[in-house]
């Protein structure tokens, strides 16, 4: 037993979270009456403890090298749980208010959870592709989870058929890889690449690698499900979708790139390159023509995946403190701006568009106040936090040498910066329309505190910057 | 004491400012007024200790700015010059906000006004005690701000603020030549503070720079150049365009500003910079010939103006052309006598020329009052001090100063002094004339107003009549009384260090000494008279003269009635020109160019871009998919071809 209670040490807070998710199920299935909220919150207690263990882990490689733990991981991983964490709440109080509430709900969005903690932990091409299967389909369901409403089920067939799509691009990939490195491990492909220069078959099997994980993060040109999926889906999910899922993305883009093809940063970084530029312009052009306010998300998420990538092009330790940084503040302004849109509802029907918010500073000088702190934060004008974000990114750009990436960086965040001040002008300009029911205790307060948060990261970020420096430090070492 | 007097009307002025809408008009009336009052009830005894017991002293306040070698102080230097300027405008600024309490209550923003006034009055004496040349020029950037916001004051009325605008643009062109100057100290003495200057001044003295390419005596150019920052402030010619139109504020203004006390800062300068320009003989040439000339030009043009407030607005230009004659020729002490002189008996013109404005309901064209001497009698009465004073018929004050001024030029013995001397002979002609013409034309004769005014003349509040009163006091008593500090014997006791005169310059010593036959010495007290006749002539006994002589010589009139067509001149030169330029800039290289292929293209560029990206978001699976396809196509190919 105790041998057992060693093996499974590194991955405990996986091994936890899992059995947590198959007790809750039983636990739903023994209550008869549905009892959604009650799993929420034993699932966001599992996730705290997952959380605490975590933290709580040493660095080690396990499983035979499939699986390790160091300080990125555990960043990472936090990132993903908290998330999820305060998503999982919004998903819960939408639920009981629409009456869609099941019990599997939250069971759901811990198994997507588990699955992303998998693959960010993943040492090995073949479990990384577990995790992330793991994670997909749970996230399928989801998206289909309002299953009687047209546009969520239509969200969930896209995504499920665009995400299997990627999944094989990602396996065909994967396959040229292993045929041309002669190992799935990522410390054995590390020593392949370092021995030589790469053969043009091991170069692609990179490319279809970094497809598969470019449409994970909704990367130019693999986002064409992304403003679907977040219009047809349930906006409490579409917000779960829109951090956990792209932080364990950019996260696992980080780790393949720079661990197993580290020595190849050459050749993968012009791919990077180019999708992060496309990512940056078509997230700002494209959100311009916008009416509905998910969608419109959907493309500033877009947009900025490209900014996060702009860290991963810089390929060294201040490229991915940039890119953590990024994520970390990216997690909040989402949660936070998706907060504020679920409580868009009008005599408890949900509205979407963005001349809805026309005049809603007159009617909810708060959520107004909030909303505008986020979108200023998103366009990246101190002083708040998502200044720090993109300039962290910016700089390590610079300090590489990538001036003409940091300037079309800052190109498109002007661009970007119309849509986002725009919607500040709608609610403080416009004339007043119907106003919004009054938001839940539950959003009203993630939205203030994200958008406090906003401000107190902008004044105080050196905890957050040194923590993000030091997982990138393990990313480098590990 | 000495600190109580600069500072106290700040504090009015920020208590009026900032809550005057709190307070309410009355309140804000009393704090200012009352902080101008302690002020200069604070400068008289200041005075008497600095000047008349001979006992300067500098204040230190705090350091200014410190960098390297330089360093500038907040410090207040008071001597005998600092100490009649502030017991000067400090005396005649209680006044005016004593009379501006009455004059300006029918307007709604009176808190401001006041605030304005005694805001003023701190940048003034700010710039009077100035211990060096940046916060001189502190205190001369703030009474120029205060001008402008004075001037626009009722900025709803365009040509006020047109001419404030001018006023700040030609005072901007005298500050750029200051500030050059100051430069040029600095750059010689290595330091802005007066001590230090004037002490190693004499060691100067034959030492020169090169400007502009040319090799010249440095402290000629200085002086110069600093002048040129007289010339703005004190509207000598050619920068003294602004003055008249500076007319447009609410008349208190005129009174206080461009009339007692701001406009005279070009002469506090020189005066104070005279350790310098005693250095500088070809400097000082040119002051007096500026000075007289402008003299000239100001009274000719007054002769033939027809708005009350106009009028003695070119009387002020022309008076301080006096005042500049008197620095030229090295009595700077008689400049400074007049100022003092002027500051009172101008005061009360324009307060007067006020009152007169307010009981004719807000007419200022002399030719549309007449005949109203009976019907406000005090008015009248002490307008007409105002003008004995000025035309210098003793024993008002007028009398002493400019008489000092005109024998100082003579005895001078220049030939630029000379010129100066034919010139202010002829200017006190002139000035007699236009100014008893203001007399007889406003108050004589038929009334030429409609029965309406005419029913609603009436004499004005106590509340002005009591400054106008004391003023007129002043401008009886202030001459004769002083006349042995400022130029007579006494006045080396007087003075002390504060002003320096070079023996061989000092052409009071000489008006003192020479002695000239009957003649030469009444000359200006007999021109005087014959410009009263003059005007009586033309004014009252044959009202039909002064048609006849303007239609004989039409272009003469015209001429001296388009103010020697400066205006014109300037506005072909520079406005139109600047004008044009800004156009240009505007149609071609800002809307042209920067918007079209800046902002204005790239918006426009962005917008369609995406309109189209949205119709690539087709909805459709497969298109979605084929994007993807497309996507690792393209970078798999780049791939393989850049591989090879």
């Amino acid at each position: 037993m105790s041998h057992l209670l060693q093996l499974i040490t590194p991955a405990l807070p996986e091994v936890f979270m899992a059995v947590a998710a198959m007790v809750l199920l039983l636990v739903g299935v023994f209550r008869e009456k549905e009892s959604t909220t009650l799993l929420t919150w034993l699932a966001l207690a599992a996730m705290v403890v997952a959380g605490g263990l975590v933290i709580r882990s040493a660095p080690v490689t396990a499983f035979n090298g499939l699986f390790v733990v160091n300080g990125f991981t555990s960043y990472a991983k936090i990132l993903m749980l908290v998330g999820a964490g305060l998503t999982s709440l919004l998903i819960n109080s939408w639920a009981q208010r629409e009456k869609t509430a099941r019990n599997e709900l939250p069971v759901l969005v811990m198994f997507a959870t588990i699955g992303m903690m998998m693959m960010i932990s993943a040492n090995d091409l073949i479990s990384l592709y577990v995790g992330l299967e793991l994670q997909s389909l749970s996230l399928y369901v989801l998206a289909a989870y309002d299953r009687d409403n047209q546009r969520a089920t239509e969200a969930g067939v896209k995504y499920f058929v665009l995400g299997a799509l990627a999944s094989g691009l990602l396996l065909y990939g994967s396959s040229l890889v292993y045929g041309f490195g002669g190992t799935t491990t990522f410390d054995g492909l590390a020593t392949a690449v370092k021995a030589g220069p790469a053969s043009l078959g091991l170069m692609i099997g990179v490319v279809f690698v970094i497809a598969g994980l470019a449409f994970k993060v909704s990367a130019v040109p693999f986002h064409m499900w992304t403003p679907d999926v977040y219009e047809g889906a349930p906006t409490p999910i579409t917000a779960f979708f829109s951090v956990a899922p792209k932080i364990a993305g950019l996260c696992l883009f980080l780790r393949v790139l720079v661990g197993p093809f580290g020595n190849m940063i050459e050749q993968w970084q012009q791919v990077i390159i180019f999708i992060s530029i496309l990512s940056m312009g078509w997230g700002a052009v494209a959100a311009l023509a916008q009416k509905n306010i998910k969608r419109l998300m959907a493309y500033s998420s877009i947009g900025h995946v490209g900014y996060a990538l702009i860290g991963l092009v810089v390929g060294n330790e201040e490229g991915a403190r940039g890119l953590l940084v990024y994520l970390l503040i990216y997690l909040f302004m989402n949660v936070g701006t998706f907060a504020v849109i679920m409580s868009m509802r009008v005599k408890g029907k949900n509205v979407e568009d963005i001349s809805d918010l026309s005049g809603m500073a007159k009617n909810h000088p708060v959520m107004a106040a909030v909303l505008a702190a986020l979108m200023f934060s998103m366009a990246g004008i101190p002083p708040l936090a998502g200044f720090l974000g993109k300039f962290y990114i910016f700089v390590a750009a610079v300090n590489a040498g990538f001036v003409w990436l940091a300037v079309v960086g800052l190109l498109a965040s002007v661009i970007s910066a119309v849509y986002y001040i725009r919607l500040i002008k709608i609610m403080y300009f416009d004339e007043p329309g119907t106003a919004f029911d009054a938001p839940d205790k539950l959003a009203g307060t993630l939205m203030v505190g994200c958008g406090v948060l906003m401000l107190v990261i902008f004044v105080l970020p050196s905890s957050l910057v040194d923590s993000a420096q030091a997982a990138a430090r393990a990313l480098f070492l590990g | 004491m000495l600190t109580a007097a600069v500072f106290l009307p700040l504090l009015g002025a920020f208590i009026a400012g900032f809550f005057g809408r709190l307070i309410g008009d009355r309140s804000s009336q009393i704090v200012t007024c009352l902080g101008v009052g302690l002020a200069a009830a604070c400068s008289i005894p200041n005075f008497i200790a600095v000047a008349l017991h001979a006992h300067p002293e500098t204040v230190h306040l705090m350091t200014f700015l410190s960098s390297g070698t330089f360093e500038a102080e907040w410090a207040l230097r008071y001597d005998t010059l600092s100490a009649v300027m502030v017991m000067t405008v400090t005396c005649v600024s209680t006044l005016i906000h004593v009379y501006a309490c009455g004059y300006m209550s029918h307007d709604d923003s009176q808190p401001r006004f006041m605030a304005y006034l005694s805001l003023f009055t701190f940048a003034m004496l700010m710039l009077v005690t100035a211990d060096n040349l940046v916060q001189l020029f502190f205190g001369w950037e703030g009474v120029g701000l205060v001008s402008y916001l004075l001037i626009g004051f009722w900025f709803k009325k365009p040509s006020a603020c047109a001419a404030a605008i001018k006023a700040f643009v030609v005072n901007r062109v005298g500050d750029f030549g200051f500030l050059l100057g100051i430069f040029a100290v600095y750059f010689i003495f290595d330091s802005v503070n007066f001590d230090v200057i004037f002490d190693a001044a004499p060691g100067k003295a034959e030492s020169a720079v090169t400007f502009f390419g040319i090799h010249a005596h440095a402290l000629t150019i200085t002086c110069l150049l600093l002048f040129v920052g007289a010339m703005g402030k004190s509207a000598q010619l050619f920068l003294h365009t602004w003055l008249p139109d500076a007319m447009e504020g609410p008349t208190p203004v005129s009174a206080l500003i461009h009339a007692a006390t701001m406009v005279t800062a070009g002469v506090f300068l020189v005066a104070r910079m005279s350790p310098l320009f005693e250095y500088a003989p070809d400097a000082l040439a040119f002051v007096t010939f500026l000075g007289a000339t402008t003299a000239f030009f100001a009274a000719t043009v007054g002769c033939v103006q027809n708005d009350i407030k106009r009028i003695i607005a070119y009387s002020t230009c022309s008076q301080l052309g006096y005042m500049f004659v008197a620095c030229g020729v090295s009595a700077y002490q008689g400049g400074i006598f007049h100022l003092m002189t002027h500051a009172w008996f101008k005061a009360l013109l324009f307060l007067s020329a006020g009152a007169v404005i307010h009981a004719m309901s807000d007419e200022q064209d002399i030719r549309k009052m007449g005949g109203i001497w009976k019907l406000i009698p005090v008015t009248f009465g002490v307008m007409t001090i105002g003008t004995i004073a000025i035309t210098g018929i003793p024993p008002f004050s007028g009398f002493f100063s400019k008489d000092m001024i005109i024998e100082s030029a003579l005895a001078s013995g220049t030939g630029v002094g000379t010129y100066a001397y034919v010139m202010t002979i002829l200017v006190a002609l002139l000035t007699s004339f236009y100014s008893w013409r203001l007399i007889f034309i406003t108050f004589f004769g038929k009334p030429r107003a409609d029965h309406h005014t005419m029913e609603h003349v009436h004499e004005s509040p106590l509340v002005m009549l009591i400054p106008l009163g004391l003023l007129a006091v002043g401008a009886i008593f202030i001459g004769g009384g002083f006349n042995h500090f400022f130029v007579g014997e006494g006045r080396e006791h007087f003075w002390g260090e504060a002003i320096k005169v070079l023996h061989e310059n000092d052409s009071i010593h000489r008006a003192h000494t020479e002695h000239h036959n009957f003649f030469v010495q009444w000359l200006p007290l007999i021109v005087s008279l014959l410009g009263l006749g003059w005007a009586y002539l033309f004014y009252v006994r044959r009202t039909d003269l002064p048609g006849k002589l303007a239609a004989q010589f039409p272009d003469i009139y015209r001429f001296l009635l388009n103010k020697w067509y400066f205006d014109e001149l300037y506005n072909w030169l520079f406005v139109q020109n600047a004008f044009r330029l800004g156009r240009i800039f505007w149609k071609i290289g800002d809307t042209g160019i920067i918007d079209r292929f800046g902002p204005d293209g790239i918006a426009m560029v962005t917008a369609k871009a995406a309109q189209r990206l949205r119709t690539v978001q087709s909805g459709y699976l497969y298109h979605y998919a084929f994007a993807m396809i497309v996507g690792i196509a393209v970078i798999v190919t780049w791939f393989v071809v850049g591989a090879h």
